[in-house]
């Protein structure tokens, strides 16, 4: 299983990163939706990317519309792990086409739930 | 976090075991120290030994009742397990429906519903079935716990909580920001009925159901009082219905009246015919 994280904070990246390979992902990173994009490129078979919504460069919702308007993603799993708690930017992410949606301070257990939600298999 | 003394966890686990049946047994120490200290802080209370010596003048019981509380209120999350609420509504809802079509009526009860999230999760999921948007549907949800029938009733969930399971299409559609916190909908609320029940306990009529779901909580029993709450839940389950347990849970070593169904991932149990 191979996951992406894109994220401009390495030290929540490290996080995210740590989560994920706990329950057995390799983890790619990017720091921001331009590098997420790229990274997309370069690795294969990439089947759930873990994105932060305010980035530079591109920021997340951007990397998310970009990824959705590429069918070569169709199957990739998209969940916002983002600080932005308002509902109008929950359901923005939701309409641009994210699968799920993480509001930090985020925890193992509330990852690995939203994998579960998006149908993943992991361990609990 | 500080040490208890061991007449003090003594008289707290024959307490919460003639209360609420739940067994504390011995190495759970830390259980009722880590559950019982925020209820001595906010009682002005010299610590476990402070509560236990005011426990044991508590002629009102409210204090009784706050222990209670504290040690029966446990985690609870937005569709726990996924799988059953899944299976519920692909698998067992048609046939559900069918039986029931000339009523167009569905009974459902939680009975350790908690601070409201299994009922609110199976309101969430009931109401993506337009074909029931006609139904008459009465759920009753039930705990031991006046705090956390309070909590359910307000329906207010904190960020961490509504983080913990709950799809964020749910969350857009059916809760609003209050301040920090998150505001279920009306729309919902009025779906549930919450009443105290002490499932250990002598049971007020609650009526009969099409579904039944006693989840996650049937481990705190010893088997005897297990085998009690699950007969009554039996008699209360129409012939057509369904019971739901915990993941983790079984009926096993439960002399039951009740056929268990394996679907998927998902287990429950259903009344044996003839």
């Amino acid at each position: 299983m191979r996951a992406l994280v894109v994220d401009d904070s390495r030290a929540m990246r490290t996080i995210l990163k740590k989560i994920l390979m706990e329950v057995g992902f390799d983890v790619a990173e990017a720091g921001n939706g331009i590098e997420g994009l790229a990274r997309l490129k370069e690795v294969d078979n990439i089947e759930v990317a873990l994105v932060d919504w305010n980035m530079p460069e591109m920021d997340g919702l951007e990397f998310v519309k970009a990824v959705r308007a590429d069918h070569t993603y169709a199957d990739m799993k998209v969940m916002m792990v983002s600080a932005e708690n308002d509902m109008t930017k929950v359901a923005r992410a939701l309409m641009v086409g994210a699968d799920e949606y993480a509001m930090k301070p985020v925890t193992k257990e509330i990852i690995l739930e939203k994998l579960d939600l998006m149908g993943m298999q992991v361990p609990q | 976090m500080s040490t208890i003394a061991p007449a003090d966890f003594t008289y707290l686990k024959d307490l919460v075991q003639r209360e609420a049946a739940i067994v504390l047994e011995a190495g759970k120490e830390y259980l009722a120290t880590s559950r019982l200290e925020p209820v001595a802080r906010t009682e002005g209370l010299d610590g476990i030994a402070g509560l236990v010596r005011a426990l044991r003048t508590d002629s009102t019981g409210k204090l009784r009742n706050k222990v209670i509380d504290a040690m029966t209120t446990n985690e609870t999350l937005w569709f726990r397990d996924s799988h059953p609420f899944e299976t519920l509504r692909q698998e067992l809802l048609p046939g559900l429906m069918e039986a029931k079509k000339v009523t167009r009526t569905l009974d459902i009860w939680c009975g350790a519903s908690s601070t409201g999230q299994e009922p609110y999760s199976i309101a969430m999921m009931l109401k993506d079935v337009p074909q029931l948007d006609s139904w008459r549907i009465r759920m009753v949800a039930t705990d031991i716990s006046l705090t956390a029938l309070d909590r359910a009733r307000a329906g207010k969930y904190s960020q961490m909580e509504i983080g913990r399971g709950l799809p964020a299409k749910y969350l857009v559609r059916y809760f609003q920001r209050v301040g920090p916190d998150y505001q279920i909908s009306n729309e919902l609320k009025s779906m549930v009925d919450y009443r105290q029940l002490n499932l250990a306990a002598t049971w007020p009529p609650i009526g009969e159901f099409d579904l039944i779901f006693i989840r996650n909580v049937l481990i705190y029993f010893k088997q005897d009082v297990k085998t009690q709450i699950i007969n009554k839940a039996e008699r209360l389950l129409r012939p057509h219905g369904y019971m739901f347990l915990g993941s983790t849970e079984s009926l096993l070593s439960t002399p039951n009246n009740l056929e268990r169904r394996q679907l998927g991932k998902t287990t429950c149990y259903t009344p044996k015919k003839g």
